[in-house]
């Protein structure tokens, strides 16, 4: 069993509300943080603790923090970005309604270490209910003295709201979070300058993660040392992962980062291994932008080293033979699954969402969408496949916000790891047309140079 | 942005006047213009889950913005409707993992059952389905959202007993 520090009271009955959260300790690292510690001081214990932002990028949380700007004397701002939308990840949502408070506390005490007297938590316009369930906690909250004007005697204000989205994955990218919270479209606003120095109303603000921000009270109860314990390497702490697909048992997870995915894919204290008795034949291990990996490649590397739930072990061998732990959307697929049309799927999503600012995005995500479909319906063409790649290769790297590339890599990774999966479809059309749905033949089972071209 | 000629009777409300200004307090008194996506939610909520031009030209007022900056938000999201929808909406998530575990079977049938197709209105006005995309319950899928709140773990038996339900007037659409 693996340390818990997000979920470890998730079962306790009444942790939503306030009483049995704070009789559970909750509220503990606001009264430290205020009574005890400099903001600076927190600072350095979320760089010590080695805390990496959980929405996907993974970027560290505690430098993120130091580059806020102090000096210019504007306002500051913490946004929690609970826009949570990447396909195959559901883990905020499960965080901010079963045990509300802690997220509150985490932004309670992550405001006073940035020195920020009004802070947002910007949720998807989908999770209505959370919001809700958001907003009655916040209340809890002021009305037990956690909010509102010098808190606990300390001459610290914060007021926290929360602010309600309208249906646009773009509006997880923070820039565009910010423009969505000032009222306007999701379009991701050119950096630099960075959040940090002029974000939300060009203030310096800080955008963090649910999960992340939910991380800091337990680093400032115990100490970012202790935090850098948990873990492999630069993977520390504890992370949750949202599993779905073709798995016995989907949900989400708390697991420490360094579990082996083997382990986290068979252990019945996990996902208990697949759902029939079809086999494994690929899965996505962080969301729908990561590349998807064969399996072959899930259990052991390149290299033939086990495979870790770690950021350097799922990157292990790049977009070759790699993938990314992103926002550990875990997504597994049996060999019932078509794989053409999975990517068929993912395209039309990120064309329905590219904000339509860049043209490789706007444009690009649309060709790809149409030639998969062509294929997936079983009109493809032998050219098709190169011209996806070409396609995709055009549109990563080339535009304002990571969408472009998100669109782009797991088609380029579909492709890279089965080719003949796409290049079936095009040369058995009849066998293509007239399929239930996203049930594929077994095509772990099709081999091509086999196939006579007719 | 959608054209209709609907008419649609504006009734702001004293309670819905209240909990806007609620949201406008939320921000600092230069910015409200914040409140926009929020406060557009509570005025669609009040008014059959859609948004007409009149209605944003209202909203626009009471935030004291031009018309052009509510309907460039309006057209950008999708869960402002521009035009009426049906009284109780089956948005089905038809992303990969939910179709991985028979969303668009489930789709096919809800349609056959109800006599539309995806995206058009019961004659009655009541039911409407819609496939959209991913709504974060991968793990509980298939799924569809109808008002604030999800139905998971979806079932033909669970659409059978959804469809009843609505009829009996027994769905609770917003969490007010």
């Amino acid at each position: 069993m693996s340390q818990k520090i997000l979920l470890d009271k998730i079962n306790v009955p009444g942790i939503k509300t306030y009483d049995v959260y704070r009789r559970e300790g909750g509220y503990a690292s606001v009264e430290k943080a205020l009574k005890k510690l400099t903001p600076d001081e927190i600072v350095e214990e979320v760089k010590t603790s080695g805390l990496r932002g959980r929405g996907g990028a993974g970027f560290p949380a505690g430098m993120k923090w130091s580059f806020i700007d102090k000096k210019s004397g504007k306002p500051r701002h913490l946004v929690c970005n609970a826009d949570e939308s990447e396909p195959g990840t559901f883990k905020d949502r499960y965080l901010m309604e079963f045990i509300p408070h802690l997220l509150i506390e985490g932004m309670i005490t992550s405001s006073y270490a940035l020195g920020a007297n009004l802070s947002y938590i910007y949720i998807r316009g989908e999770y209505m209910w959370i919001y809700k369930i958001l907003e009655r906690a916040i209340a809890e909250a002021k009305a037990a003295g956690w909010l509102g004007k010098n808190i606990l005697g300390s001459g610290y204000d914060l007021e926290l709201y929360v602010q309600i989205g309208a249906g646009a994955y773009i509006c997880g990218e923070e820039t565009a979070l910010i423009e969505s919270l000032e009222g306007k479209r999701g379009n991701p606003r050119i950096k630099p300058p960075f959040p940090a120095v002029s974000g939300l109303w060009a203030n310096p603000t800080v955008v963090n993660n649910v999960e992340t921000i939910a991380s800091v009270p337990w680093i400032v109860n115990n100490s970012g040392a202790d935090y850098a314990k948990i873990g492999s390497g630069r993977s520390t702490g504890t992370k949750l992962i949202s599993a779905s697909g073709h798995i016995k048992n989907p949900g989400v997870y708390e697991i420490e980062l360094g579990l082996s995915v083997y382990e986290f894919m068979n252990s019945d204290e996990y996902l208990g291994g697949m759902s029939s008795s079809r086999p494994l034949k690929a899965f996505v291990p962080g969301g729908s932008s990561v590349p998807v990996l064969p399996a072959d490649l899930i259990y052991k590397t390149a290299n033939g080293e086990d495979r870790l739930m770690t950021y350097e072990s799922l990157s292990d061998g790049g977009f070759v033979s790699g993938s990314m732990l992103g926002s550990g959307g875990f997504i597994v697929y049996n060999d019932t699954a078509c794989i053409v049309r999975n990517t068929w799927n993912f395209s039309r999503f990120y064309h329905h969402e590219s904000c339509g600012q860049c043209s490789p995005c706007r444009e690009g995500t649309g060709w790809m969408e149409k030639v998969l479909n062509r294929i997936e319906n079983g009109f493809g063409r032998e050219e098709d496949i190169d011209l996806l790649l070409s396609i995709q290769s055009k549109i990563e790297g080339n535009t304002i916000c990571p969408l472009g590339d998100a669109a782009a890599w797991p088609v380029a990774a579909a492709i890279r790891h089965f080719r003949d999966e796409f290049e079936y479809h095009i040369r058995f059309p009849e066998k293509i047309k007239n399929r239930e749905h996203f049930v594929s033949e077994p095509f772990s089972k099709v081999i091509m140079s086999n196939v006579v071209m007719s | 942005m959608t054209h209709t000629n609907h008419k649609q009777e504006i009734n702001i409300t004293e309670t819905l006047m209240e909990r806007i200004n609620e949201l406008i307090s939320h921000y600092p008194e230069d910015k409200i213009k914040s409140a926009l996506l929020p406060v557009l939610h509570e005025v669609q909520d009040a008014h059959d889950n859609w948004l007409s031009l009149e209605l944003q030209d209202k909203v626009a007022e009471i935030l004291k913005i031009k018309p052009v900056e509510v309907y460039e938000v309006v057209s950008f999201y999708t869960m402002y409707n521009q035009k009426p929808i049906g009284k109780y909406m089956f948005e089905f998530c038809q992303t990969s993992p939910c179709c991985l575990n028979g969303v668009e079977n489930l789709m096919d049938y809800t349609c056959n059952k109800l006599g539309v197709k995806v995206g058009e209105i019961t004659q009655d006005g009541m039911f409407e389905v819609r496939g959209v995309e991913c709504l974060g319950a991968c793990g509980y899928a298939p799924m569809m959202q109808l008002g604030d709140f999800y139905q998971e773990h979806l079932t033909e038996e669970k659409i059978d007993q959804l469809i009843v339900d609505c009829r009996d007037n027994k769905i609770v659409m917003h969490d007010k």
